[in-house]
């Protein structure tokens, strides 16, 4: 864990003097400090283009009154530093006249364990197994055009220190490995990207020449949309894989279940709070909890212990996603998803592990009961417009059906959707429930942060498709 | 206050004395400062106050043809010395790449022109409330309008990038920025918008008072929209759309993309890739300009390029590296494009809309449905269907769908280019696309 002030001016006793300070008489606020050491190597081309490490160090102190918050964050921590900021929330907020709430939920539970994932293994270790994934992928026919294979590895310490001189802490590790392979077959280009990741060592994911197996999935993709024809266009029924396609939960229905959106009534979901908004069937979750899975989180950037929230349950709308603001104003608790990019960022509700459980039906009725529509196997990203609800994804690797049975592979097209009324078009629910590979980020606010998604195949009665064959 | 030159420079070169003494043969640095503050306003009162100040220095380091890079918010020297010799061992242990180097000497900008990026005026918060109460009063006069989310930021922002070649140099350069998003609510719908202007001096900004209205119509003309069918139609972009097609055209001709082979324009200069009256420009010397800068971010000098001359691609966006590989000179776009536009068409907005019978106007599109290396481009989309040079009625949870390859050939611009962002747009019409819809 990271001493914060072993090497300042700045005491823990003078900060916790000038936080309780600067919060007395607010309703919420702390100071959040953040080391994070990170590094990226990427081989493209045939060589090592880059190997590059950060270190980021730095406090973003937040004062809230009401429904207002006051923020401001440095990379000196220093007395001065913390004075002039503390100065700073002051004077946003002039008159304050709140009680400063200590709760916190407390809880032993960790998710993944206190390692630095970059120090466990060696450069030269990394770059030989990026070199053979070259290798190997190029052994694979003269088809293969273009390799790029990359490490991301990190680990944030985190401590927040709440008024009155309570402490949280957290040290975080996440890891990826990506693999995106162009191929050409006749003039014609096409890639396939595919990774794997989240809170353990590198070897966890690559051991037993495990990273052969990404390789072959990056490269069946590019292969198999290589013979893809024309997307259809128009309104059709859609099949949806299992894992990573869950991404649609994350973009139709969860982001329009964060506290902030339904607190300023700006989403869709704001006044549907125990109706009906799913197929019976359909329970959706978002869980912390899940062992050193990449969204997962010991405790949030408040310091709340992380949980599993039941958003939809039978179809039922059942809770928002919640962080300390959100949940004081609206009168709930919070749910542990208070979440930030890094120390430069205010707190936002977000997801965690988003996902869809799995029902009793298999992928083959699914096909069987489509007669004209596509299977919808992996996707690039989403996005949500909050407020009229409408959706997007785009598919990386799709196929047709026709009359209940899988055609030709289509070329990658965005599918459109409206999030309050797709899960009411769920009319199946796989037994396949699959964890994504975990890959996921996900941008709110200009903020990314790290997050999982899972879900079984579905049926989805009626959506658009935006191909170019009419 | 944002670091002075000389704070910067100090760091820099300490950081390069370091690295050569350690070992490097080459090495380059970047030290930045950057100072925001922000109010947000929601339903015209105070939401939320933002101050940062970062601090950040990247330093890459060369032995030979090795090369590795490291970067830090931390610039104690303590910190520093740990973290270059911890380059420097990098570098070591990674393989050789023989296009690896800093630019050619004579490359380097010689003289850095005053290109008025920076505003001495400083804006304190009670003044960004006065001109938020003011745009959010404007934004929530009609009563259609059920919220309201406005923003003011003031950046201030200092760099000095130097080189064991000699290079150092740096300026300052500010922005003053003001946004508002609205939401507009009627039985059927609810509906968002915004508007937004962004200027390197506070005096050019945008009139709160319009700013606000402004958002505030282009949201409550979004209300009650329809899903029409699948078809082919005419599509016309609104500029803030049409900038989008120039951002990709600029990410396919960058010389990474390029050398890799992964863009759809690979080997196509001096080819007819747009229609005969397309002209665009890059040009970096734009006093003001959001992207106007003196040198790349490697500090090769950048002039203005004609990048597509009636229809034909003259240039890829060449950096040092890339530039090496495919055997051209970098041209100075290390970083990418600055002040990027279609120059203006010869027709008048007007004269856009009325020449298709029927056509799509696109607001807001979603999704990252661009893709350079097959030119596939497929993405959500929000707009208003146009019947003789007449809005009708807003339509949405529409796609539309095409290939650069041939939307660039028929694309016709009007006459309304304005300089709001960095990379700009007329409004385009692009015939021949698919829109999914019923």
């Amino acid at each position: 864990m990271s001493n914060f002030f072993e090497k300042s001016d700045l005491s823990r006793k003078e900060a916790e003097s000038i936080i309780s300070d600067t919060l007395q008489k607010c309703d919420d606020g702390e100071l959040y400090l953040e080391n994070s050491k990170s590094e990226s190597i990427l081989l493209d081309d045939n060589k090592i283009k880059n190997s590059s490490y950060n270190s980021d160090l730095g406090f973003g102190f937040r004062a809230i009154s009401d429904e207002v918050v006051a923020y401001s964050h440095s990379n000196e921590i220093s007395k001065n530093s913390l004075k002039q900021s503390s100065e700073n929330l002051k004077s946003t907020l002039k008159s304050v006249k709140g009680t400063y709430n200590h709760e916190i939920a407390k809880s032993n539970k960790k998710y993944y364990d206190n390692i630095n994932p970059i120090e466990q293994k060696s450069l030269n270790e990394k770059i030989k197994i990026l070199n053979d994934v070259n290798d190997y992928l190029r052994s694979k026919g003269d088809k293969v055009k273009q390799v790029t294979a990359n490490f991301l590895g990190e680990q944030k310490s985190v401590e927040i220190i709440r008024s009155g001189g309570e402490t949280l802490s957290d040290v975080r590790p996440l890891v990826r490995f990506n693999v995106s392979v162009m191929v050409e077959k006749d003039g014609r280009k096409e890639t396939g990207v595919y990774g794997v990741g989240g809170r353990q060592s590198y070897d966890s994911y690559l051991k037993d020449e495990n990273w052969k197996s990404v390789c072959d999935e990056a490269l069946r993709i590019a292969s198999v949309n290589l013979e893809s024809k024309p997307a259809p266009a128009g309104e059709m029924k859609v099949v949806l894989g299992p894992g990573w396609p869950a991404i649609l939960i994350h973009e139709a229905v969860g982001h329009g279940l964060e506290g902030d959106f339904n607190r300023k009534k700006t989403s869709a979901f704001h006044n549907l709070m125990g109706q009906k908004v799913a197929s019976e069937g359909v329970t959706i979750i978002d869980d912390g909890t899940i062992d050193n899975r990449r969204g997962s989180l010991t405790i949030d950037d408040e310091g709340t212990p992380t949980e599993k929230t039941v958003l939809i349950e039978n179809g039922i709308l059942k809770n928002f996603m919640q962080d300390r603001l959100n949940a004081r104003l609206m009168k709930a608790r919070s749910t542990g998803s208070g979440r930030r990019e890094n120390y430069r960022h205010i707190v936002l509700p977000r997801m965690r592990n988003t996902m869809m459980l799995s029902g009793k039906q298999t992928q083959e009725e699914m096909i069987k009961a489509v007669d004209k529509g596509i299977f919808a196997v992996s996707f690039g990203g989403g996005q949500v417009d909050i407020t009229s609800g409408k959706f997007v994804f785009n598919c990386t690797e799709a196929y047709e059906i026709v009359n209940g049975k899988i055609g030709s592979p289509i070329k990658g097209a965005t599918l459109i959707g409206d999030g309050p009324s797709i899960l009411k078009e769920v009319s199946m629910v796989g037994n396949d429930m699959m964890m994504d590979p975990g890959i996921g980020t996900c941008g709110k606010a200009g903020q990314g942060v790290p997050v999982g998604v899972a879900q079984p195949s579905i049926l989805i009665n009626k959506m658009t498709v935006g191909g170019t064959k009419l | 206050m944002v670091k002075d030159q000389e704070f910067l420079e100090t760091k820099a070169s300490y950081c390069l004395g370091l690295a050569k003494k350690l070992g490097a043969t080459d090495s380059s640095v970047i030290v930045k400062n950057s100072i925001s503050e922000t109010v947000n306003f929601r339903n015209k009162k105070l939401d939320e106050s933002n101050r940062s100040d970062d601090l950040g220095i990247s330093i890459t380091t060369y032995i030979g043809k090795k090369k590795s890079s490291i970067s830090s918010s931390n610039l104690l020297n303590d910190n520093l010395n740990i973290l270059i010799e911890k380059c420097i061992e990098t570098t070591k242990n990674t393989p050789e790449d023989e296009f690896n180097s800093l630019p050619d000497r004579d490359l380097f900008a010689k003289e850095v022109k005053d290109l008025n990026l920076y505003d001495v005026t400083h804006i304190e918060n009670n003044q960004k409330i006065d001109y938020l109460k003011k745009l959010e009063a404007a934004a929530s006069n009609d009563k259609k309008i059920v919220n309201t989310e406005s923003s003011f930021t003031q950046n201030k922002s200092n760099f000095v990038l130097a080189n064991s070649e000699g290079f150092c140099d740096g300026y300052k350069t500010s922005s003053f920025t003001a946004s508002s998003v609205t939401v507009a609510k009627d039985e059927k719908s609810m509906e968002r918008d915004y508007e937004y202007s962004s200027k390197c001096f506070l005096k050019d900004l945008d009139d709160a008072d319009e700013l606000g209205k402004l958002a505030a119509n282009q949201t409550i003309r979004k209300l009650s929209p329809k899903k029409i069918g699948s078809e082919k139609i005419a599509i016309i972009f609104d500029k803030r759309i049409a900038k989008g097609v120039l951002s990709t055209f600029a990410n396919a001709i960058s010389s990474s993309a390029i050398s890799r082979g992964t863009s759809f324009l690979k080997d196509k200069v001096n080819q007819k890739i747009f229609s005969d009256k397309i002209n665009v420009f890059d040009k970096p010397d734009m006093l003001k300009g959001l992207g106007s800068r003196n040198f790349d971010s490697e500090g090769v000098k950048t002039d203005t390029l004609k990048l597509v001359d009636h229809g034909i691609l003259k240039h890829y966006l060449i950096d040092t590296y890339n530039g090496k590989k495919l055997n051209l000179k970098s041209n100075g776009r290390c970083g990418g494009t600055s002040n990027l536009y279609f120059e203006n068409g010869n027709i008048s907005f007007k004269d856009l809309l009325n020449s298709n019978s029927k056509s799509l106007y696109i607001t807001e599109t979603i999704g990252h449905g661009s893709n350079i290396v097959t030119g596939d481009y497929s993405v959500g989309a929000t707009g208003f269907l146009i019947e003789n040079g007449e809005f009708k009625y807003p339509i949405n949870e529409i796609t539309i769908a095409g290939n650069f390859k041939d939307m660039f050939q028929n694309i016709t611009l009007a006459n309304d280019l304005e300089f709001k962002y960095a990379t700009n747009s007329p409004t385009m019409l692009i015939e021949g696309m698919v829109v999914a819809g019923k």
